[in-house]
């Protein structure tokens, strides 16, 4: 290895090597030709991050590790599960009594969707409360939404595969609804349906993309953590970091508050997966799916409620359609309709309440949604529909010609130490410039 | 104090916004009322068992009792098709009894060397033998209505035990000015009060429980309910007892990586 002719070599191709740092010899001549581990390093060890963020900055990271729970649970759940309608229930009701440790696999994989959403709704919320959407950050955000429609398509498809009541009638609506286009919708839903109802091909091609479309996230998640560490995360204040007061380096201060959150994260979801497995769950998926009996209401999982609301809002199919993919197309346009240069809610004394507003009102929605479409819910639903759109459409581009923002803090380090130094501070936490970025 | 105020806003937003599921899940299942309408809400009672609650386990003995009047009422017109024999260890028999037990019933195996199916006893990694060789057949037996597979049946049904009790004993003559279709009957739990099955536990001692025990209807009303959450969820017991385990465990473990990330952030502040 060490002899002088290889030595040469190596000084010859110098400039096409990377420069390692890497005491390790094996691992730096790796790193020399492929710097994966200089990557890390300077993207999650030293990577500048300001030092202001609360725990709503963990969620990204909580995502992340659902995602990987959801993709280790059902790659060996995939290994039990047939995709055919004579077998798929029984099947699953075999893991679930026959293999050793199926039941804790499948529930794991079933909560794990519906955790999945809630740190991802929190994630989105966060952006929302915090101008993350803003310039220079469209990209960002822009990738984010496409990871929420991913999510969205993936859930609704493995919610078919265990060919229960639900999985068939809420496939069996949700795949209808593309019959509304016009002129072509019929023929889109016996193409996607691959015959003339729900039936075997459906199950096959929905569970072949439900193995497929995770991936398809993972891909899209390297995209939006390379366009996040180009632009740098936001922050509660939404200001930039402008010196090195301003940051941290991400290890270890953030991967430590993230293993925290991590934690606390799992708390909850095993208080899910142990104790309370089905209670997200609907009780007519444990009734084996039958074309010739239709449940009384058809529900989806609670993550799609609020846009099920907003399907259901008017009472023209196509008008529904186009209003539900409107709220999610709506959000790629965002950082363009946001119209001012403040970025967090904190300084925006009128949006702030608009937005708290619009919180509450998309809960009203998924309250709606669960209910019959029926008054007073349809009128309720309207109304709800209509604030959804006007805080996009109306608040957000008019209101900051109005608004007057509060001052903004000169920066990060001034806000957070000013704040720090208002009160009486236990021994040994006083502040000290920050020398470590 | 003041430092910990960003956290706590943000601990109760992150709350308020994951107990969103909680909210939206109240609102579907109020929508489950009755059948024709989500106004018709029937209250279910609740049953104590042994299984509720966190620690709850399965009374074995009930269970066992649960599984004779399934096998003695029960399995004249539901399957369960989704348990073998060799389960019922889960309940408390011995490998020897579930032997015994399955040998009583005659199943259909083959095709032997000839081509042919036969009859022979069960052994115990046979499923339960099912009343009727398809639905059709059922259907014939049971006036066109289909009796559906028990194995799940605790899991497919709001209210879950509660309401397979309730339903049980919610037998009665029809109140003033309501009919009941032909060869239907009233049930005060049932969605919309008419269901095709008759009364199938009508009278005390309906059934001679093995082990002396009484058999009111409550009795062994609560007795299949038992037996059916356990077939339902075999796995409940070493689920919880995990589950347990799991939130000492990750509780101590977040104890200690706050503990490191104050330590860590110790120089920050």
């Amino acid at each position: 290895m060490a002899d002088s002719h290889h030595e040469t070599n190596e000084h010859n191709d110098v400039r096409r090597l990377h420069d390692s740092k890497v005491a390790n010899p094996l691992l730096r001549w790796i790193d020399q030709r492929m710097p994966v581990i200089s990557m890390i390093q300077l993207e999650y060890g030293s990577f500048p991050t300001p030092r202001n963020f609360n725990y709503f900055w963990n969620f990204g990271a909580l995502a992340m590790v659902t995602l990987a729970i959801m993709i280790a649970t059902g790659v060996v759940l995939s290994m039990q599960y047939a995709a055919h309608t004579m077998l798929a229930f029984d099947s699953v009701e075999r893991i679930m009594r026959d293999v050793n440790y199926g039941w804790l696999l499948r529930y794991a994989h079933a909560n794990g969707a519906s955790m999945f959403f809630i740190v991802t709704y929190i994630h989105m919320w966060r952006s929302l409360h915090y101008g993350s959407y803003k310039s220079p950050r469209e990209l960002l955000w822009m990738l984010g939404v496409v990871l929420f429609i991913l999510m969205m398509a993936t859930a609704f498809m493995g919610y078919v595969l265990p060919w229960g009541q639900m999985s068939f009638w809420g496939a069996t609506v949700i795949t209808n609804l593309f019959s509304a286009l016009p002129v072509v919708g019929q023929s889109i839903v016996t193409w996607l349906w691959g015959g003339f109802s729900v039936d075997n091909p459906t199950l096959n091609r929905f569970f072949s993309l439900h193995y497929l479309l995770p991936f398809v996230i993972v891909g899209v998640t390297f995209l939006h953590v390379v366009a996040l560490h180009i632009t740098g995360s936001n922050n509660p204040l939404g200001i930039e970091p402008k010196t090195k007061q301003d940051t941290i380096p991400f290890h270890p201060y953030y991967t430590m508050k993230d293993s925290f959150g991590i934690v606390v994260f799992l708390i909850v979801y095993a208080v899910l997966v142990f104790f309370m497995p089905n209670y997200l769950g609907h009780p007519d998926n444990y009734i084996p799916a039958n074309p010739l009996v239709t449940p009384a209401h058809i529900v989806p999982e609670w993550y799609f409620l609020p846009f099920y609301a907003i399907l259901r809002a008017v009472p023209d199919k196509l008008g529904g359609v186009v209003l539900m993919g409107g709220a999610l197309v709506i959000l790629f346009f965002l950082p363009w309709l946001d119209s001012s240069p403040v970025r967090s809610m904190r300084f925006r004394p009128i949006t702030r309440w608009l937005f708290l507003l619009w919180t509450v009102n998309f809960f009203v929605l998924g309250y709606v949604g669960g209910k019959p479409a029926e008054q007073p819910y349809i009128l309720i639903a309207q109304i709800s529909t209509a604030y959804y759109f006007a805080y996009f459409l109306v608040i957000l581009p008019f209101l900051s010609k109005f608004e007057r923002p509060l001052p903004l803090p000169e920066s990060i380090a001034h806000a957070v130490l000013s704040r720090r130094g208002g009160g009486p501070l236990p021994a040994g936490a006083t502040a000290k410039p920050m020398e470590k970025a | 104090m003041r430092r910990f105020v960003p956290t706590l806003k943000a601990a109760a937003v992150a709350a308020v916004l994951a107990l969103a599921p909680v909210a939206f899940d109240q609102g579907a299942r109020a929508a489950e009322g009755g059948p024709e309408s989500g106004h018709d809400v029937i209250k279910i009672p609740n049953t104590d068992f042994s299984f509720d609650g966190i620690f709850g386990t399965f009374d074995r003995a009930s269970a066992q009792r649960g599984f004779q009047v399934y096998k003695e009422v029960c399995a004249a017109c539901h399957s369960m098709r989704h348990l073998s024999y060799r389960h019922l260890t889960g309940i408390g028999l011995t490998p020897a009894q579930v032997q015994a037990l399955a040998s009583q019933f005659q199943v259909q195996d083959g095709p032997n060397d000839n081509g042919e199916m036969f009859e022979r006893p069960a052994r115990p990694s046979d499923h339960f033998r099912r009343p009727f060789a398809n639905d059709a057949a059922a259907r014939a037996a049971n006036n066109g209505a289909l009796p559906p597979d028990l194995s799940v049946m605790v899991k497919a049904r709001e209210g879950g035990a509660d309401y397979l009790h309730a339903l049980l004993v919610g037998y009665s003559d029809p109140p003033e000015g309501i009919t009941i279709a032909e060869g239907m009957h009233y049930n005060k739990y049932f969605p919309g009060h008419q269901i095709a099955m008759a009364p199938p536990l009508n009278t005390d001692g309906q059934v001679t429980y093995v082990d002396g025990t009484n058999a009111t209807v409550d009795q062994m009303a609560t007795d299949i309910a038992t037996f059916l959450a356990w077939a339902a969820e075999p796995e409940l017991e070493q689920r919880r007892a995990m589950g347990v385990r799991m939130i000492i465990f990750l509780t101590i473990l977040a104890g200690l990586a706050y503990a490191v990330k104050r330590k860590v952030w110790s120089d920050l502040h």
